[in-house]
């Protein structure tokens, strides 16, 4: 019903304003000899932006602060002594109100207070939308107003448009900053809330892995090292890269060198479709087919592999990352001049050898660059190991033993009911932010590489 | 002279020995390094080949299930609460309501599942089996089903109405032979009387393996897991991908123009985009943290609801749109903003009516290829709560809902193994399909703009 009013009043705003600046741009231009200096469009976009910016300001800012304005409004409406309980109690005391004024009613009779305060709220209520309402079309008349006194032929109607437009385009441009600022401090602020309780040398170099759970706790907070889920990442990095690297390199050397053109177009489309297979199915793949595939290969030969393990889990995400590996690698080796390529063989090098020892060389930056970037993949990837790794956070060297990873930890940490304020929940910022540390240096580290790379031979 | 010569020939001959007996070997070397492009070529196709195949050959048989045809008695004996009421008898629409609500109160505590049981046996007049085995052998909804049958039409009170009720996950298992069809009684899931009679049914065409449309049309069921489908999960998917699309492509678009055509070249443009390519490389479970912690702790907007995950793939797809866009943009020659700059359009003018319109393809194949990653993540969803089971369609973005991976997640979770590894393989088959046609689309799409183009 709100929404809905809301909406008809930015609608008839819009379509009004609009129609005033341009049938009033348009008659001072008809029949006599003056000219605008924009077109009667501009115009009306120009009223239509005057009219309506304000209202949507007045709107959002009562988005904004309406809760707090609702609540010291019932707070002032109820007892004094309210206001001096614990605060989740007053937030208590706070919906009460409100749930009486909705009329769905409370659980216990309400109080004569309360009931006064709910009665109280509920015309608050409707009038302060009424007033915000009023306030919305008095500002967008006013602003209407305002901008069809100014309409004039000598208005520069475009550029105050186009000065607009600009404004939005960087406003659009600096979500991307906001992300980031907000992706730091909400990890900052939640990870040094985490370590009011832990402290960080604790987290950082503790070797166990044991939080417990908040209700079976009598006051242990339980131990939280990070060291074996650094380890699980990393283990199951390096399989991945042990898997992904020779494969995704050589696929890239031999469809780039030595493929025919056809075979090329066939061949390199269909790795690609490994990149777009979503990290679930990839998960559901290692538990179910090559996990039991290696602990039956394992029985085979008479090692014991267990079906979820860090072994599992790195084959399938180095296959997950062969063809990143690949088409970037690809990239690559086309940067390198093809006049190297031409000398070496010339010289009398047969092809392999230049490759091996003019190409790859030449190119060493690059594919660093790009494993780099893979490992980056590696270390955040998350549903694979959530599904193979087998969930197992102690330290161990053993790669065909359970492990953990610091992502999983974090799934484990914060999914099922987060109340943001035990150590429990709070260790997942920790978490992720010692793994935003780690992928942002990698991919500094990868992206300047590569452009160093690119710099060489332009 | 010959002095001067013989021994340089000699070397020669010498150097052209010992290339000769160099060249087998690094003829060798050649091949073998030729192999090794070879194999792990055969290594790739390879595993997107066991990949395909284990999915879909756990995936389609799912989608045929086993369904038991029967005849179902609408026996007024068991069915209580007589006749439907009329709104004729009743002097005011409430009354008829609350008549309405009586009725179906009454007739929601009949005795279904004697109907269920009478149908089935009707089947096999001479077969012994106790009726808690016999009730098994369909799923635990069944008596749902005819309910919801009488409620739409209470006409058929009394009359014999042929019904396909599905069977249940276990002797769909059983049928199926997904569990070992050799283990010992106390192994199997269901009574030896009724793998019996399933094997019976099935070979007298009562039971037959049906499409299995309920897939696309039911939500997710913990109580009839035959039941289970993907219209919730997929409802929420659909949300999410509004909100995408909504937020990350204007936005997306936006900065994009601003930064190629616009930004002056400082140090505020210069973070921007480290930034922006720092973004598509942050793991995407850490948007989950930032989604968990700013839109839900802070914000307070509701958890598990698909407009949260929405927002928090939009910030995921943002950086993919944003990098694909001022690729197509510098690619526009730049002769096409001289000669609009040159007839006297202004700068934008010349960004929005020229330059912009030439990179709808690529931004087009973006959008979907943004689209299509956000489609399949699963991670970040975890955490703002998404996992939770939800047993009805959600109505708005607002409501409680899963998506199509996060179902994927809870259902290869489920305890039941033998069923559920295959239907999260359908649904899967129906994930990558949904991606198919998206890049499908895209290609179409982009084919006919380039042609108009």
């Amino acid at each position: 019903m709100n929404a809905l009013v809301i909406a008809a009043l930015l609608l008839v705003l819009l379509t009004v304003s609009y129609q005033v600046g341009w049938s009033r741009s348009r008659k001072l231009a008809d029949g006599k000899d003056t000219r605008l200096h924009s077109r009667p469009i501009y115009h009306g976009v120009l009223a239509a932006l005057f009219a309506v910016l304000p209202a949507i300001v007045i709107l959002g800012l009562w988005a904004l602060f309406s809760q707090s304005v609702t609540n010291s409004f019932i707070l002032a409406q109820l007892p004094a002594e309210v206001a001096q309980q614990q605060p989740f109690e007053v937030q208590a005391a706070i919906s009460r109100v409100q749930a009486i004024a909705s009329g769905y009613g409370v659980i216990g009779e309400p109080t004569p207070a309360e009931a006064a305060a709910a009665s109280a709220y509920a015309s608050f209520q409707q009038l302060s939308f009424l007033g915000v309402i009023a306030a919305a079309a008095a500002l967008g008349a006013g602003g209407l107003f305002w901008a069809q006194r100014r309409i004039a032929p000598r208005l520069r109607a475009r550029s105050e448009v186009e000065v607009f437009v600009r404004l939005a385009l960087i406003a659009c441009s600096t979500v991307a900053i906001l992300t980031t600022l907000g992706i730091v401090l909400s990890l900052l602020s939640d990870a040094l809330r985490f370590f009011s309780f832990i402290n960080p040398l604790d987290f950082f170099f503790g070797t166990t892995w044991n939080p417990r759970f908040q209700s079976t706790g009598s006051g242990s907070a339980g131990e939280y090292g990070l060291l074996p889920l650094l380890w699980g990442t990393v283990m199951i990095s390096i399989i991945a890269m042990l898997v992904a690297v020779p494969i995704g390199l050589m696929s890239a050397i031999y469809l780039s060198q030595y493929a025919h053109e056809r075979v090329r177009g066939v061949v390199k489309p269909i790795i690609e479709i490994l990149a777009g297979i979503p990290t679930i199915v990839y998960g559901f793949f290692a538990l179910v087919t090559v996990g039991p595939f290696l602990s039956g290969l394992g029985d085979l030969v008479g090692i014991d592999i267990r079906a979820t393990s860090a072994l599992t889990a790195g084959i399938v995400m180095g296959i997950m990352i062969i063809p990143f590996i690949s088409s970037l690698s690809d990239d690559i080796l086309g940067q390198v001049p093809r006049a190297m390529r031409d000398g070496s063989l010339g010289l009398g090098a047969t092809q392999s050898e230049t490759i091996r020892k003019v190409l790859l060389p030449a190119a060493l930056p690059g594919v660093v660059g790009a494993v780099l970037l893979a490992v980056s993949r590696a270390i955040g990837e998350t549903m694979i190991v959530v599904l193979a790794a087998g969930n197992s956070p102690v330290l161990r060297a053993n790669p065909a033993e359970p492990t953990s990873t610091v992502t999983v930890s974090i799934v484990n940490q914060l999914t099922g009911d987060a109340d943001f304020t035990s150590p429990q929940s709070l260790v997942a910022f920790a978490l992720g932010l010692t793994l935003f540390a780690m992928t942002l240096l990698l991919n500094v580290l990868a992206l300047y590489i590569v452009r160093k790379f690119r710099e060489q031979y332009e | 002279m010959t002095d001067t010569v013989l021994p340089g020939a000699s070397a020669g001959a010498q150097n052209r020995d010992q290339v000769r007996k160099s060249l087998t070997r690094r003829h060798r070397n050649e091949a073998l390094f030729r192999w090794a492009g070879i194999l792990s070529i055969a290594a790739a196709l390879g595993f997107v080949a066991i990949l395909f195949g284990m999915i879909l050959s756990k995936g389609l048989p799912s989608f045929w299930q086993s369904t038991v045809h029967v005849e179902a008695y609408f026996d007024p004996e068991l069915i209580e609460g007589g006749p439907r009421p009329e709104l004729a008898d009743f002097p005011s629409q409430a009354d008829y309501q609350e008549a309405v609500n009586k009725w179906q109160r009454a007739v929601t505590l009949s005795n279904w599942n004697r109907i269920v049981e009478t149908a089935l046996r009707a089947e096999a007049p001479d077969f012994e089996i106790e009726s808690r085995d016999l009730l098994e052998l369909v799923n635990s909804a069944a008596r749902f089903q005819l309910r919801d049958m009488y409620f739409a039409n209470s006409d058929v009170l009394g009359q014999t109405v042929p019904v396909s009720i599905l069977a249940s996950a276990n002797t769909d298992n059983w049928l199926k032979g997904t569990i070992n069809r050799d283990a010992p009684d106390d192994r199997q899931q269901l009574a030896a009387t009724t793998r019996a009679l399933a094997d019976q049914f099935e070979a007298n065409g009562t039971i037959s393996f049906d499409f299995a449309w309920h897939i696309f049309t039911n939500v997710d069921s913990r109580s009839a897991p035959a039941t289970a489908g993907l219209a919730g999960a997929f409802m929420g998917s659909l949300y999410m991908m509004i909100v995408v699309i909504v937020l990350a492509v204007p936005i997306g678009v936006a900065s994009a123009v601003y930064l190629e055509e616009f930004a002056p070249k400082n140090r505020l443009t210069d973070l921007i985009e480290v930034n922006i390519n720092n973004l598509a490389a942050v793991p995407s479970i850490v948007f989950g943290l930032l989604g968990a912690a700013v839109f839900i702790n802070y914000l307070g907007l509701p958890r598990s609801a698909p407009l949260v995950g929405g927002l928090v793939l939009t910030l995921m797809t943002l950086p993919t749109i944003i990098i694909a866009t001022r690729a197509a943009l510098r690619a526009v020659p730049p002769s096409l903003r001289q000669a609009a700059l040159g007839l006297g359009a202004s700068h934008n003018q010349t960004v929005f009516h020229h330059v912009l319109p030439m990179t709808y393809p690529g931004v087009l194949t973006a959008t979907i290829i943004g689209v299509a990653q956000a489609l399949g993540e699963t991670a970040p969803l975890l955490l703002i709560g998404m996992s939770a089971f939800i047993a009805n369609i959600p109505a708005g973005p607002l409501d409680s809902a899963t998506a199509l991976p996060v179902q994927i997640y809870l259902w290869q979770g489920n305890e039941n193994r033998n069923f559920f590894e295959a239907r999260t393989s359908a649904a899967i088959i129906v994930l990558l399909g949904l991606m198919l046609l998206l890049n499908a689309i895209a290609i179409f799409l982009r084919s006919r703009l380039e042609k108009r183009a």
